[in-house]
């Protein structure tokens, strides 16, 4: 299992409105959440610098970081090579940590596409993509883009044709997954960065091409 | 440790645990998968097994884990799509049996 919640997000999944999503200051949980840190604050099992140092560490998170994975892929075949062969390997000679968490890239290419669901829960791979977006955690993707992936690609706006083969990844045991998506014509000048600047959060989920 | 008993391409069936053995609780092989057949696309190494690892337990012993690939229409039949769409999904060995053929 993956040590401390790293890269496991366990939220089972309660579906609010977009309000109650915003305003969560007064709620329940935010009470409780506050009320568990003073306690365990109070019982010495950790300390408030080290709540403040958890707070820096996933401010650091953030989908720009798997963004910069795919841009040098794109640049460098040897560095694309090494990131599909063992891409926490990679991504930790790049500088990104994944703590002792397998990373499973997959390359999209004329051939296939591929996009990543968690259908058990929501496991994401935060140190490379982030927190994961709302929809990734509700039931309806989780449920529907196994079973019927196209349609639920479509409504991202993402048509696969039919001559490509669409494969779905379930992420349900200790593997993460991120996107290798193609990169898009037209784009040889461009540096690293600017690529980078191409390759969205949906792009590494999946659910869109780059 | 368990050693590995399947290698890439083996055809598997998905066990169902729960129904042969009344295992019930934490179990990481989607309900949707199990009785169906696929084709080992890698071993991604061995890892405590959740079963035991969800309840405080060590995880022995532990588990090779593969990635299955099944086609879209045999785990779905009524699936609306090309017949070469697929699905991968991380399953433990001790869930896999060999594929009659």
């Amino acid at each position: 299992m993956t040590p401390a919640g790293q890269d496991h997000s366990h939220d089972h999944d309660h579906d609010h409105s977009a309000i109650e999503a915003e305003d969560t200051s007064n709620s329940d949980t935010a009470l409780l959440a506050d009320a568990l840190r003073l306690v365990l604050i109070e019982k010495g099992i950790f300390t408030a610098a080290d709540v403040q140092a958890q707070l820096d560490l996933m401010e650091t998170r953030s989908d720009r970081n798997g963004a910069r994975l795919v841009a040098r892929a794109w640049q460098d075949p040897a560095f694309k090579a090494a990131l599909l062969d063992d891409g926490a390997k990679a991504a930790l000679d790049a500088g990104f940590d994944m703590k002792g968490t397998p990373l499973v890239v997959l390359e999209n290419t004329d051939a296939v596409h591929n996009v990543v669901v968690c259908t058990l829960c929501s496991c994401y791979p935060v140190s490379l993509l982030g927190p994961s977006p709302e929809w990734y955690k509700s039931k309806a993707y989780r449920g529907r883009v196994v079973r019927d992936p196209r349609s639920v690609l479509e409504e991202f706006g993402t048509s696969i044709g039919a001559d490509r083969e669409v494969r779905v990844h379930d992420s349900t045991a200790d593997m993460r997954y991120m996107i290798l998506p193609k990169r898009p014509a037209g784009t040889d000048g461009l540096s690293e960065a600017a690529l980078a600047d191409l390759v969205t959060r949906n792009g590494l989920i999946g659910v869109a091409e780059v | 440790m368990t050693a590995a008993q399947f290698d890439v391409g083996d055809r598997v069936t998905v066990r169902d645990l729960a129904a042969e053995t009344g295992l019930s609780g934490h179990m990481r092989a989607p309900v949707y998968c199990r009785g169906h057949s696929g084709e080992v696309e890698r071993l991604c190494g061995v890892f405590g097994n959740p079963e035991t690892l969800a309840y405080g337990g060590d995880g022995s012993p532990p588990q090779p884990l593969y990635r299955v690939r099944f086609r879209q229409a045999e785990v779905w039949p009524d699936y609306v799509g090309p017949a070469a769409d697929t699905i991968e999904i991380e399953i433990y060995q001790h869930w896999l049996k060999a594929a009659r053929t």
